[in-house]
């Protein structure tokens, strides 16, 4: 059963270089893509729930021993991001398939989006640092590439600070990576989280674990350092805004629960979860005023994940077993909604032939249908009940409330209201209003009857997919919350983990 | 700047730095060389034909399309860790044919990832210098 850790990493780096090999054939890369997915996605539910049933399944890649090696694990909290990652990678590729350009995908758009995903895999399974550096890497080249792939101006300014400041996290990830290898001799994590503490001079390891702390921030986009990504989000095809807003700054938020849950938890590095408190709170804040601002749905949309990621780091900052369990909770929640907003976006994109919420309107009015698609996504992540983001975002404030920490559970509450505030300018302005353009000017969007049935199916079923999982997870919210639970006692309790990847050393 | 006596050497400096690639290959299992420097030599012998002889003339003697030769790289790279899982073992160990034949010894899948790596690095560079070259209009 171990062996089945590598293929989620395999499986979309074959699909890929398959697609390489015969650069130009269209049809047979959407083929592969779907395939892939399916599978990615079949292979991390059985892992989730293998991991589920008898515990964390490890693997020494090459055969070589726990800290020489590379190390893979798999626990639940990997499991259960990965699963999420292929949900997200399968619709993605279905979306894109009625939204995409074809010259993009002659631009080898398929290949990317896999590596992407490879990239994204690798960063959740490894158990290792060096490794984790790698996939940044995998998943952020790919990114860069995915970003440009029109070769508009726009597209390349977004790009340009996109790069600058990954490249600049990348940098100070490695001088982390070095330090730390310096001081502890290792870089597995299992071996990191026991050696650690027996170190003679730790003086040093609350600079690396700020160093860790900022280069994560960089990527999770967190208050102050979340610059690039309303910057570069609005600029590529909306199936790419999708899948990156929905997935990347969830690796970075997966990265500071990783490491401050496992490997900086001595006295040295306390003050991190200080710092993360006041960091969640501003991030929460200032991504919602943000938000409220834009008039561009993307952009809107935007700021929205950043302040979405404040919640997250709060519950990191907390790290009490309902707090990290609420995070989970939060994570796939709201990877799901805030994916499936960025697809009805791309639609109410083709139906208005705009971008800008003032030029949009009557959506309601021509499209009922569509429009209670819409709600589902917008008023989970409002935390309306009974919807997913509701027992979220309950989970995450209760867990604040028990931790007697007022004045970002209040930020919280307040942040809560600005959101739905937002969505309810989405709703008012996009589906409300009435139709501001001329009768004659209609023509600048498409009406529904204009799209090919393959456009339409295409286009409609991940947000309907998405859709559906967002009311059942809100529905039948305990199997989701119990899975949470356990990802949290394993977080919290590192021997778990150290024991399946170093076996019985001491 | 055409120049004659360049590109009458590049002719036979090709061959040779393209020997010396491949004896880089072969010798990175034990001692300093290995798929990534022997991918760079090559390239590097390409890249002096092009200097030498204009981009035509070098994506003529060069035969494949660079970007498919990356892709072959990585799938002879993809293709050495399928013995590690047929078999059983953990992922990428690496697995050993003793051939007897007193010259070659033991080949095993390290030798077939150093190809795929020495495939990808060489496609990749003269991906880049290639295009490089029409952007410039170097051609």
């Amino acid at each position: 059963m171990n062996r089945i850790i590598i293929l989620p990493v395999l499986l979309p780096f074959a699909t890929a270089v398959l697609m390489l090999l015969f650069p130009r054939r269209i049809a047979t890369h959407r083929l592969l893509s779907l395939l892939s997915g399916v599978l990615l996605l079949a292979v991390s539910s059985l892992m989730l729930w293998s991991v589920l049933d008898g515990g964390i399944l490890s693997l020494q890649a090459g055969g070589w021993a726990a800290p020489f090696g590379i190390t893979m694990v798999a626990d639940t909290l990997s499991c259960t991001m990965l699963t999420m990652a292929s949900l997200i990678g399968l619709t993605t590729t279905i979306y894109s398939i009625g939204s995409i350009n074809p010259k993009e995908e002659h631009n080898l758009y398929h290949p990317l989006i896999q590596l992407l995903l490879m990239g994204i895999s690798g960063a959740f399974l490894t158990g290792d640092v060096f490794n984790l550096y790698v996939w940044f890497e995998v998943m952020l080249i790919s990114s860069f590439v995915l970003l440009v792939l029109e070769g508009r101006p726009e597209q390349l300014e977004g790009a340009i600070k996109y790069v600058m400041l990954n490249l600049l996290s990348s940098a100070i990830f490695l001088a982390a990576v070095g330090l730390l290898y310096g001081m502890a001799g290792t870089l597995n994590m299992a071996d990191l989280a026991v050696r650690l503490p027996l170190l003679h001079h730790p003086e040093l390891l609350s600079v690396v674990a700020m160093l860790f702390l900022i280069t994560f921030g960089i990527k999770a986009a967190v208050f102050p350092l979340f610059f690039w990504l309303p910057a570069s989000y609005h600029t590529p095809p909306i199936a790419v805004s999708a899948i990156l807003a929905g997935l990347l700054t969830k690796v970075g938020v997966y990265a500071i629960m990783r490491f401050f849950t496992t490997i900086f938890i001595l006295p040295e590095t306390d003050f991190i979860y200080q710092i993360l408190l006041w960091v969640s709170a501003l991030t929460m804040a200032t991504g919602v005023l943000g938000a409220v601002a834009q008039y561009d749905i993307r952009k809107l949309l935007s700021f929205h994940i950043i302040s979405q990621i404040g919640y997250m780091i709060f519950a990191v900052a907390i790290h009490s077993p309902l707090a990290i369990a609420g995070g989970l909770v939060f994570i796939v929640h709201n990877i799901i909604a805030k994916t499936n907003l960025f697809y009805l976006s791309g639609i109410m994109r083709q139906l208005t032939g705009s971008w800008d919420l003032r030029q949009m309107g009557g959506l309601y009015a021509r499209y009922p249908l569509l429009s209670l698609l819409f709600l589902l996504p917008a008023l989970a992540l409002a935390g309306i009940p009974p919807l997913s983001g509701f027992w979220a975002k309950l989970t995450v404030i209760l867990a604040g409330i028990e931790a007697e920490q007022w004045p970002v559970v209040a930020v919280a509450l307040f942040v809560s209201l600005l959101t739905l505030f937002s969505m309810i300018k989405i709703w008012n302005e996009a589906f409300w209003k009435d139709d501001p353009r001329e009768e004659a000017h209609r023509d600048s969007g498409r009406h529904l009857h204009e799209l090919s049935s393959r456009e339409k199916i295409a286009m409609a079923a991940p947000v309907v997919l998405l859709g559906l999982l967002t009311v059942l997870s809100g529905l039948w919210f305990e199997p989701l919350f119990v899975i949470a639970n356990r990802a949290a006692l394993e977080l919290l309790d590192p021997s778990l983990y150290i024991k399946a990847v170093r076996g019985g050393m001491p | 700047m055409h120049s004659v006596i360049l590109a009458t050497a590049s002719r036979y400096l090709l061959a040779l730095i393209l020997m010396f690639s491949v004896f880089m290959l072969l010798r990175g299992h034990n001692e300093p060389g290995g798929g990534f420097v022997g991918g760079l030599v090559a390239a590097a012998a390409y890249a002096l034909y092009f200097l030498a002889n204009g981009l035509d003339a070098a994506r003529l003697i060069f035969r494949f399309e660079p970007l498919r030769t990356s892709a072959l790289g990585l799938f002879l790279a993809l293709l050495s860790t399928l013995p590690s899982l047929v078999t059983g073992q953990p992922f990428m160990t690496a697995i050993w044919v003793d051939t007897g034949i007193a010259p070659i010894g033991k080949v095993g899948t390290p030798l077939l990832f150093d190809l795929g790596i020495y495939l990808l690095v060489l496609g990749i560079t003269l991906t880049i210098i290639f295009s490089l070259a029409e952007e410039d209009g170097l051609s």
